[in-house]
């Protein structure tokens, strides 16, 4: 015990002054209030692939290069975590601009910024709190931005109505569809209720209901059929999981994350009469909705699906979008900024999320206004038009670009399948890895893409999320790579994982 | 979770807001909203450095000019430094960016008069009330027999009591002593243990210092006894100190926790177990809307510590603004800085104002009939006790109000005045509150008594 205690205690810094003798034995470790035992049970089966060891140690191995550590390489490519920005990708100037008007208006009666520009920031600026983005706003959002929001969604789906007051600003997706399976997940025992989710997924689903203390439902996408989606698989999982629990909600990532596929509108009707028939909930995470590159492929969003179905399903059906700043061309990770729609919910259900989401204040309102902007860009008669246009389709052109060369590259290496990256911003090609492989990770303690993707960034400063992160099926091994670095960088990553998947093989053979 | 009472004012602010607009005759031409604790809204500026270097930040373009000062640039450019791809629109690490953090560790030290803090178990979050909510998430266990117990001030503002029901715990009260300025005695927190036998596990003690609403600030004495009490009946404290940058009282100081707790020294001080959390909303700065906080954590067990790590990484990070705000807080100008004279300025004119406008609310309200208020020694509120007439709370109970939110819909609609009410934040029954923030400028702040006194003299006299 003393051992152990003194093992973790290595880790902590002793406050110099006022340690005793006794606590840096490590007694003052016994009577803790807040031990393993104690603690929240649901917060110990958190996991999040995306921000896990691997990233750890890649953070390490930087340090050790600034420390001048000698490697096989001289920078680590962090190519674990879908931020366009950290990889090279430059804001688009427009919302930019903007934002910095918003944040010292003095720059009002300045010109070197636009009109156009200036018109949205007085405009922003005229619905916050004193004039100031620094006042909070209401929980749910800034009025006027939701309006905006509103009206943006009309836009897209051909006239189909939404109501502001069905719209909710987040702190990002991820804070409105935490919120949302919060206010979902609920009972006991066998009638604790089920989340339907993909194999793979995005990892903060998971972790959600992890934390949530949910039953998590897996369906399996189809990778022989570049990642599809089949209903009868969401039958197969959804029949099974009522042996053991309610099955309430269905959550559905499109474009996809981590598998880039972009459901085609047939499954998307498919989707909703099912949700339909089994009286689910249906969670459309859409925040890729412009990240769209294949030919053929096009972004429906499920609203709109679900009002061409008729009132039959758009008077019923309870849903639940969610759009973010994060991704499509802005890529403004750092700006956390979000939203969620509602449709069909019960009214006294709207009034308790109307408390759930007061309890962090609100979301920040630099998010908020830049949501606005991407919601009202620049119109053909504007003088930022131009230069807008320009940039976003140049931002859309690189990544399809990108997304081809990524698979066309993969398919060449013998022991890598790659399906199509139809959309979104990553890859999820499978590995073929040899026995001897195996058999190594587990000696080492490793599940076996953890120990693949760890040797390549030992090898060559590369980082990508292993396939276990975000599930897959047994037997197989995948791992995720984003597709954000620049082009000739990308083909440098490209090229190294190419040798590295070839020695790796070979070493194992 | 019972209906937010600040929503029914909420509504009805929207829509007199709108009257007005339409050119509605009313006894105001616009309503003063001070029921939030945010200066912005209240009318205070935001710090020009603070602003300029954000704009910098957002569009680093401004950096090729002479148009901001140059250590506005110089810190645009440091700042940007920490980014990833030089942008602030990038993700950072979990806890924060690095450099950040370190700002952040440094100021706990240099504010505590040099007890070490180590960055390690520092974390930057949306805001101080999202990392309380990661850090209650941890200490609440659902899947227990017995529901988890906090113990919370009364009063207390609603954010942290629906974070605790939201979660499945069970906020288990203790009262303030408002005759004696709201202090904290430690015969209520024993009493409030008692009231928890039998009914949950009381696992924490949330206090906060400066108080909200009280406005009181913890004598030392208080929070030594606070620390022995946690100590004894082994709960963990959770020390909400976003106010500690208001302060107002003449003989009123501020103290950390951390500090208080360092003071004493071998076994408490390694073993009391201590989140202390902090803000760049409150202060001189008030900027609310960023979303930048902190959570401090002290002697926690490391192997909780992991957890608590991959807790936080499922919320990605915190907005990169509202790190770089709590940067600027930190690390404000210095004097020889171009920009100094006019931060100095700018935030003497606050603290000013401030100190004023707590003297000024308390003596008015204090020479009204009906009125009592405790002194406002810290914290963004006042939070007088109204002694509403038997007729007044009939009337209340005949439209289905509590009564000192009816007393708020009638300030609203009479006087323009949107307060907030006492029930929202926990009261001794029988007794009624109202809560308006004070960090408004100080004209603003005459006009608000102006009409505050004008209202109640009236309201009074109709309920007589």
């Amino acid at each position: 015990f003393l051992q152990h205690v003194k093992a973790s205690f290595g880790t902590l810094k002793p406050e110099a002054k006022n340690m005793s003798q006794q606590a840096v034995n490590g007694v003052s470790h016994r009577g803790k209030v807040l031990t393993l035992d104690s603690m929240n049970p649901n917060v110990k089966r958190v996991e999040y692939a995306v921000r896990g060891p691997i990233v750890q140690r890649a953070v390490q191995i930087e340090k050790e290069l600034k420390e001048g550590v000698k490697k096989p390489f001289t920078e680590v490519i962090k190519a674990n975590i879908g931020d366009a920005h950290a990889m090279g990708q430059k804001p688009i100037t427009f919302l930019r601009q903007v934002l910095a008007l918003c944040s010292y208006p003095e720059l009002l009666e300045d010109n070197m910024f636009p009109e156009d520009a200036k018109k949205r920031a007085r405009r922003i600026l005229e619905s916050c709190g004193g004039h100031s983005i620094g006042a909070y706003s209401a929980s749910q959002g800034i009025e006027c931005i939701r309006q905006d929001v509103a009206r943006y969604i009309e836009r897209r789906d051909g006239g189909i109505p939404s109501s502001p007051d069905n719209i909710y600003l987040s702190t990002g997706a991820s804070d409105a569809i935490v919120t949302m399976l919060k206010l979902l997940v609920c009972g006991e025992g066998r009638s604790r209720t089920g989340v339907m989710i993909s194999i793979p997924q995005y990892p903060l689903y998971s972790a959600a209901l992890a934390d949530l203390g949910a039953v998590q439902i897996s369906y399996y996408l189809d990778e022989d059929k570049c990642w599809s989606l089949d209903v009868a698989e969401l039958r197969r999982a959804l029949n099974a999981a009522r042996q053991h629990c309610n099955p309430r909600v269905l959550c559905i990532i499109n474009p996809g994350n981590p598998t880039g596929q972009v459901q085609s509108r047939q499954c998307i009707e498919d989707v909703i009469r099912f949700a339909k028939e089994e009286h689910l909930f249906l969670m459309a995470d859409e925040v890729y909705q412009d990240n769209v590159y294949a030919e053929g492929c096009k972004f429906h969003s499920f609203k709109k699906v679900l009002f061409e179905m008729g009132p039959e399903y758009s008077s019923t059906v309870e849903m639940a979008s969610f759009h973010s700043t994060s991704k499509c061309y802005m890529g403004e990770c750092g700006f956390r900024g979000g939203y969620m729609e509602v449709i069909n919910m019960d009214p006294e259900v709207k009034a308790q999320l109307t408390k759930l989401v007061s309890v962090r204040l609100c979301p920040p309102v630099p998010g908020q206004a830049l949501l606005d902007l991407v919601v009202n860009p620049p119109q053909p008669d504007e003088p930022s038009y131009t230069t807008f246009m320009k940039e976003r389709t140049a931002v859309l052109a690189a990544l399809a670009e990108k997304a081809r060369l990524t698979e066309e590259t993969f398919n060449t290496v013998p022991g890598i399948t790659c399906n199509p990256v139809q959309g979104a911003m990553y890859t999820f090609p499978r590995i073929t890895l040899p026995q001897k492989a195996i058999d190594k990770a587990k000696e080492e303690g490793q599940v076996p893409d953890m120990y693949y993707c760890m040797r390549l960034l030992e090898e060559e400063g590369i980082c990508l999320v292993p396939g276990s992160g975000f599930g897959q099926r047994e037997g197989t091994f995948h791992f995720r790579m984003t597709i954000l670095p620049p082009t000739e960088k990308l083909k440098v990553v490209l090229q190294k994982i190419r040798e590295f998947h070839l020695r790796f093989t070979q070493e194992f053979s | 979770m019972k209906q937010l009472e600040y929503v029914v004012l909420a509504r009805r602010v929207s829509q007199i807001k709108e009257e007005l607009r339409q050119g509605v005759r009313k006894p105001y031409k616009e309503v003063i909203d001070v029921s939030w604790g945010d200066p912005h809204r209240a009318g205070l500026k935001p710090l020009t450095f603070v602003r300029q270097v954000l704009s910098t930040c957002l569009y680093p373009e401004l950096m090729n000019s002479n148009r901001l000062p140059a250590d506005v640039r110089q810190r645009a450019q440091r700042l940007l430094g920490g980014c990833a791809g030089g942008s602030v629109g990038s993700y950072t690490a979990t806890e924060g960016i690095p450099e950040i953090v370190h700002s952040v560790s440094e100021f706990i030290t240099r504010r505590d008069g040099g007890v070490p803090s180590d960055p390690e178990n520092i974390y930057i979050s949306p805001g101080s009330q999202w990392a309380l909510t990661n850090i209650l998430n941890v200490l609440v266990n659902r899947e227990a027999s017995t529901r988890t117990g906090v113990l919370t001030p009364m009063p207390c503002h609603s954010a942290t009591t629906l974070g605790i029901m939201g979660l499945g715990g069970v906020v288990v009260p203790y009262y303030l002593s408002e005759e004696q300025g709201w202090e904290l005695q430690v015969e209520d927190l024993h009493q409030a243990l008692e009231s928890a036998k039998g009914v949950c596990n009381p696992v924490a003690l949330y206090v906060i210092n400066p108080g909200n609403p009280s406005g009181q600030v913890q004598s030392r004495k208080s929070m030594q006894e606070v620390i022995r009490f946690v100590s004894e009946r082994r709960l963990f404290l959770l020390a909400d100190e976003v106010y500690q940058d208001c302060i107002y009282g003449e003989n009123s100081e501020f103290v950390s926790y951390k500090k208080v707790l360092t003071e004493m020294g071998p076994p408490l001080s390694d073993t009391v177990e201590l989140a202390s959390f902090h803000s760049a909303s409150k202060g001189f700065m008030g900027e609310c809307g960023l979303r930048g906080g902190y959570v401090e954590l002290v002697n926690l067990d490391p192997a909780v510590l992991k957890y608590i790590k991959t807790l936080f990484s499922t919320d990605s990070c915190a907005p990169v603004l509202g790190q770089l705000a709590l940067d600027l807080m930190m690390n404000p100008p210095q004097p020889g800085d171009p920009s100094y004279p006019l931060y100095d300025m700018e935030t003497q004119h606050i603290r000013t104002t401030l100190v004023h406008n707590a003297k000024r609310a308390v003596s008015v309200l204090n020479s009204l009939q009906g009125f009592c208020c405790q002194p406002v020694e810290g914290g963004a509120f006042a939070f007088p006790r109204v002694y509403l007439p038997p007729k007044a709370i009939q009337k209340a109970k005949e439209v289905g109000m509590q009564p000192d939110t009816f007393y708020c819909i009638r300030l609203l609609e009479e006087a323009g005045l949107l307060f907030s009410a006492g029930c929202e934040y926990g009261q001794k029954e029988g007794t009624h509150h109202i809560r308006f923030c004070i960090m408004a400028p100080e004209d603003v702040m005459e006009e608000l008594l102006k009409r505050l006194t004008s209202f109640h003299t009236q309201f009074m006299k109709e309920f007589s």
